[in-house]
């Protein structure tokens, strides 16, 4: 089945400033694609590009299978099978109603079904009582309610949603993602979603996307984005703060042991014996002990509490085991050991916490 | 100042009594200016979309050129279409000469840049997102347009009333083009100096009251555009 939306090599560039590079992607139908990345990586171009709103420097764009990089008419038809949602809400300076009608306007819907559309989605964005209010009096998350049924309300077979709850309050957030939520359960459409909370990303998607610097660099699961990072880059954005340097000096099978400072550390990976890597470890993989406990993580060493400091509820624990390892556990645990700078712990971790990657 | 007063008692008799000359040429002024303003409104609100929201080169010196010619002369758009439409002109043939139609041409051309370029001026205001948005949700360029126009239509409606302000009040084109031909393209700014030069003070005077009621209905409406008053609000801002 041809992909609802491909691109090949899409390049952006502004003023000699390369904004993205070489994408290549394909969206099919039904799937939920979360594009995460810091800010200013170029999530907001490749949205507007494959949104048809701006012309890429270089590549094609294909939705349904023909090509729309370039040509009015088609770009016009394409345009009207999508609909984009963004980051800050633009809403025309008329009643929400007439807004949400926008869309079926032009493309020349009936009154009858315009007005039943248009009611049943305001029904559905809990926004029916607002119908007869200018949209420009409503709060930021109350217009991007407006923006997504706005959007919805056309039936698009690609929706595209730019950073949709960037800069609202919690209780906003939660009622989007709950929309969001049944619209992914109720539709077949494809959504395509930028973010830089990584964890709405994991929650929503099936799929994502790691864009930095122009480039995608891994396209994957939630669980092999988070766990299974490609390269440096990936895991340092996906909050992987263990990445340490080291050579595999043995090899029993995928269990390698890994030389790091002279200390080694146990993992499962196909590389070979010799090669340079790089492991990974989970802050939250690592359990801290304050003695030798009997467990099943093959990885076990004792260090020196070197830092701490509390996130929230959390605190983060520094320890030097011959090298840094930075772990979390909750406040109460670190009252009910003790914990403080200078004390000996015990760190352990499984073999399979560690993620392995080649060192070039 | 007897005299003035005389002139200007008869004056408002032949206005309440809807004299037939004064109501004849107030009623071709204002459908001449009218006509012609609603063709600048089909020619600029579009064009100046256009030319807004596209890219080309030159397009600074294109809006420079259409503010220039907010100031152009009167008499020098009416040379200009008089030499296009004599007899022996490129469109002589036509016929149109001294006929109200080509006054109506003649006011297009000189409305043209001033409604052109405020709107133009007017659609700078608008937000680039608010286009960006209608053209994401499916709207064609006209679609677009009328979206943004919608926007800015406070904006657009005080271009529309300054360019019919420019039609009915200008007087050299008119009298050029038009032949200044009593009962056919005779207009209030045309028949003022005629009536005055014939002494016909209560006449012309009573033609210029038009003209200044007139010019003080645009005043309110620019008035209201600006203060987005209502009619109600109206009331209250004549007694302030």
């Amino acid at each position: 089945m041809v992909p609802i939306i491909e691109t090949k090599d899409l390049g952006q560039t502004y003023e000699r400033h390369q904004v993205l590079k070489d994408i290549s992607l394909k969206i099919e139908r039904g799937d939920f694609l979360a594009i995460i990345g810091p800010t200013g990586v170029g999530k907001t171009t490749l949205i507007r590009l494959l949104d048809l709103l701006e012309k890429p420097s270089s590549g094609q764009i294909y939705f349904d299978g023909i090509d729309v990089t370039r040509s009015g008419k088609s770009r016009l038809k394409a345009r009207r099978r999508m609909a984009l949602v963004q980051q800050k809400p633009t809403v025309f300076d008329m009643s929400v109603f007439s807004n949400v009608a926008c869309g079926l306007k032009f493309r020349h819907e009936k009154k009858l079904v315009v007005r039943d559309k248009v009611e049943h989605m305001l029904e559905l964005v809990g926004m029916r009582e607002y119908r007869n209010r200018n949209a420009r009096t409503l709060s930021g998350g109350e217009m991007q309610r407006v923006a997504i049924a706005r959007a919805l309300v056309t039936e698009p077979e690609v929706l595209f949603l730019d950073e949709p709850t960037a800069n609202l309050d919690p209780t906003s957030v939660a009622k989007i993602e709950g929309i969001l939520a049944r619209i992914i359960g109720e539709r077949k459409s494809a959504l395509l979603m930028t973010t830089h909370d990584m964890a709405q990303g994991q929650r929503l998607a099936g799929k994502i996307g790691v864009l930095i610097n122009g480039e995608i660099l891994q396209i994957g699961t939630p669980s092999e984005i988070f766990f299974s990072p490609a390269n440096m880059q990936v895991a340092e954005f996906v909050g992987i703060e263990n990445i340490l340097p080291g050579t595999i000096s043995g090899k029993e099978n995928e269990l390698a042991i890994i030389s790091i400072n002279g200390v080694k550390i146990q993992a499962i990976t196909g590389h070979a014996e010799g090669e340079a890597v790089y492991i990974m470890v989970r802050p939250e993989d690592i359990v801290f002990t304050p003695s030798r406990d009997v467990s099943s993580a093959r990885n076990v060493f004792s260090g020196e509490i070197r830092s701490m400091s509390s996130v929230g509820p959390l605190v983060r624990v520094e320890v030097d085991c011959g090298f840094p390892l930075l772990g979390v556990m909750t406040m109460a645990s670190s009252q009910e050991m003790g914990l403080t700078i200078g004390r000996v712990i015990y760190a352990s971790f499984k073999a399979t916490a560690v993620h392995v990657i080649k060192r070039f | 100042m007897s005299e003035l007063w005389e002139a200007f008692k008869t004056a408002i008799h032949l206005l309440v009594t809807f004299d037939p000359e004064v109501v004849q040429i107030a009623w071709r002024s204002l459908w001449i200016a009218a006509t012609s303003c609603a063709v600048c409104v089909v020619i600029c609100i579009p064009l100046g979309n256009l030319i807004h929201f596209s890219r080309f080169r030159g397009k600074g010196l294109l809006i420079s050129v259409i503010q220039t010619l907010y100031s152009m002369p009167t008499v020098a758009v009416g040379l200009i279409v008089f030499m296009l439409f004599r007899r022996s002109g490129p469109i002589g043939p036509l016929g149109l000469l001294f006929t109200p139609g080509v006054m109506v041409i003649g006011q297009i051309v000189l409305v043209t840049p001033v409604m052109l370029g405020l709107v133009i001026s007017a659609l700078s205001g608008i937000d680039k997102s608010i286009i960006e948005t209608a053209t994401s949700l499916g709207a064609s360029r006209m679609q677009a347009y009328r979206i943004c126009t919608r926007e800015a239509k406070f904006a657009v409606m005080t271009a529309v009333i300054i360019g019919f302000g420019r039609a009915i009040s200008e007087v050299g084109l008119s009298s050029m083009v038009g032949g200044n031909i009593e009962g056919y393209t005779r207009t209030l700014t045309t028949a003022i100096p005629l009536e005055t030069g014939k002494g016909n003070f209560p006449l012309a005077l009573a033609l210029g009251i038009v003209l200044i009621f007139l010019a003080f209905l645009i005043n309110i409406a620019l008035y209201m555009l600006q203060h987005r008053r209502t009619w109600t609000r109206l009331f209250v801002w004549f007694q302030s």
